[in-house]
């Protein structure tokens, strides 16, 4: 008794980039957005009216749209599909199937048969007009989308087999006018004052730990989230990816000598925040 | 064992060649065998103060250059006999320092004194660079003004990165001392001048010393006899307690507050 329709995306990667016009024809990557129909039953009649329920709400929006077919949940449920019926039924809809995923092994055989494609991976995410529809169905999406986050949980445990370890500089000395510290790959943190003419560098976080008079440039390989915590706060400049501030004429009253921390905010502006009591 | 003692600043007429000649007048006094040497080619001001200018015949560069010998160049001090100079040369380049040069002549130098004074030129140049590199302690000369505290910040940093102790990742660094010149308990309490606890805090070493502003320093440097022979100023009293710092006894720091003038010195304003 429940489709649940999510957008999907498939993705590819370049296979081949050819160097000469010449060419008949040229293999290039793309990504397209696609709608993932998920079989919570292989009941086909059940199937039928919700289907034509849903078409009903947007019938543009899936004239002749390419679907994927999602049969996870009915994996889980141990329910087996008759395939060529169920395609027959979304052809009639005016819908397009164009593959299956999380298919058995037998599914992927009948899939193949009917001509469908085995796609793999692809996070799935809410399709935006489901969800200004019905209660119902909005509860539904709630479900689909703990479903997704289950997903992504699993797809980044998939791309993180091997995780790369940032380094963590750390500093017990202070660092005078002229000297230079960088982080590279990850934070620095200082624990004794970083003197006026000094400057500190990372590709991460910066954190201080005493008196900041110098400069502290965060982020400098681009990270735009990449934050400067300090204890007191009395930088002659200070930077996140490149956004800069200079202080000409000292700090401003309301941050000077105090515990701030430094970001760039959803405008990309440079924020100064005092912290703490 | 010998210690080596470099007197430092960055920052040129801070009081570097002044505190050299009293500190090491002050250690020898003390009956240290001392040595002080000074490391500004060129600009030869070390003899001047210690008033023995006209004896100088050979310098610092002969003995590197190995055209005297040390007990040639060495002069023995008219005040004090444990105290001998090395003179600067005035009509070398500063190219003539080199590294594995001094390196020699300290050695040498070990054999014989307790305490080796170096005398640094100002900046950040070969010379300065030289006066530091075998140091076991520095004495950071500083003006309680921005400027000087700026560069004695920049050699300090040179001191933690490029001296022998540094480059060879020594256990024990250089102990650093810091001294503040030419002070003025009244400028600095009208806001004039940085208080002494600014300077502290923004440097972060130790004090060793603070040594009061006064006409004296300049009339013992004319005269060629190092201000710590005067026990009557404030100054030399000041330095005095700074050599029994360095040898390691706890003195009170004196001539931080304004001297307050007396009852009738008020009275007729004098």
């Amino acid at each position: 008794m429940k489709t649940v329709l999510t957008a999907g995306q498939a993705e590819i990667t370049d296979l081949f980039v050819p160097k000469e016009h010449k060419a008949a024809l040229d293999l290039k990557g793309s990504v397209f957005t696609l709608t993932v129909l998920r079989l919570h039953t292989n009941d086909l009649t059940d199937i039928e009216s919700e289907l034509k329920g849903k078409i009903a709400q947007g019938p543009r929006f899936f004239e002749d749209a390419p679907v994927v077919i999602d049969v996870e949940p009915l994996k889980e449920a141990g329910l087996e599909l008759d395939f060529s019926p169920f395609i027959t039924l979304l052809r009639e809809l005016r819908l397009i199937p164009v593959g299956v995923r999380h298919a058995t092994p037998p599914q992927q055989e009948a899939a193949k048969r009917a001509g469908l494609a085995l796609m793999k991976g692809g996070a799935i995410r809410d399709l935006p007009s489901q969800k200004a529809s019905t209660p119902e169905s909005d509860a539904k999406s709630a479900e689909a989308t703990t479903t997704t986050r289950q997903h992504k949980i699993e797809k980044q445990a998939e791309s993180e087999t091997a995780p790369v370890p940032t380094i963590t500089k750390v500093i017990y000395q202070p660092i005078r006018s002229g000297q230079q510290i960088y982080a590279r790959g990850g934070d620095l943190i200082v624990l004794a004052a970083v003197n006026a003419g000094a400057e500190i560098v990372a590709d991460g976080n910066i954190h201080v730990y005493a008196p900041l008079r110098g400069r502290a440039l965060a982020g400098v390989t681009g990270d735009r989230t990449a934050r400067i915590f300090c204890q007191n706060m009395g930088a002659e400049l200070v930077s996140i990816a490149g956004h800069y501030r200079v202080f000409e004429d000292n700090v401003p009253d309301a941050v000077r000598h105090k515990a701030v921390q430094i970001y760039l905010d959803e405008s990309e502006q440079l924020k100064i925040e005092p912290m703490g009591g | 064992m010998a210690k080596v003692i470099v007197v430092t600043s960055g920052k040129g007429g801070v009081g570097k060649t002044t505190t050299s000649a009293s500190v090491a007048s002050g250690l020898a006094q003390r009956g240290k065998k001392t040595v002080v040497i000074d490391f500004d080619i060129g600009l030869r001001n070390l003899d001047l103060i210690l008033g023995c200018e006209r004896r100088v015949v050979y310098d610092f560069v002969n003995v590197i250059q190995k055209e005297a010998s040390l007990k040639q160049a060495l002069i023995r001090d008219k005040h004090c006999d444990t105290l001998s100079i090395l003179p600067a040369s005035q009509t070398r380049d500063k190219e003539a320092l080199t590294r594995e040069g001094v390196g020699e002549v300290l050695e040498e130098l070990k054999q014989t004194f307790d305490y080796i004074v170096c005398d640094s030129p100002a900046g950040i140049e070969r010379g300065a660079v030289m006066a530091l590199y075998y140091a076991d302690e520095a004495l950071v000369v500083t003006n309680p003004e921005v400027s000087s505290v700026r560069d004695s910040d920049r050699i300090l940093g040179i001191l933690s990165a490029k001296s022998k102790r540094a480059e060879e990742g020594q256990e024990t660094p250089i102990k650093e001392h810091l001294l503040v010149t030419r002070y003025s308990p009244k400028r600095a309490s009208l806001g004039e001048m940085l208080s002494i606890t600014d300077v502290q805090e923004l440097l972060g070493i130790p004090l060793v010393g603070v040594i009061p502003e006064s006409e004296s320093v300049l009339q013992a440097s004319n005269a060629g006899v190092p201000v710590i022979h005067d026990q009557t100023s404030p100054s030399g009293q000041a330095y005095q307690d700074v050599v029994a710092r360095l040898l390691g006894e706890s003195r009170p720091m004196r001539f931080l507050e304004e001297e307050k003038k007396g009852f009738l010195s008020r009275l007729f304003g004098t």
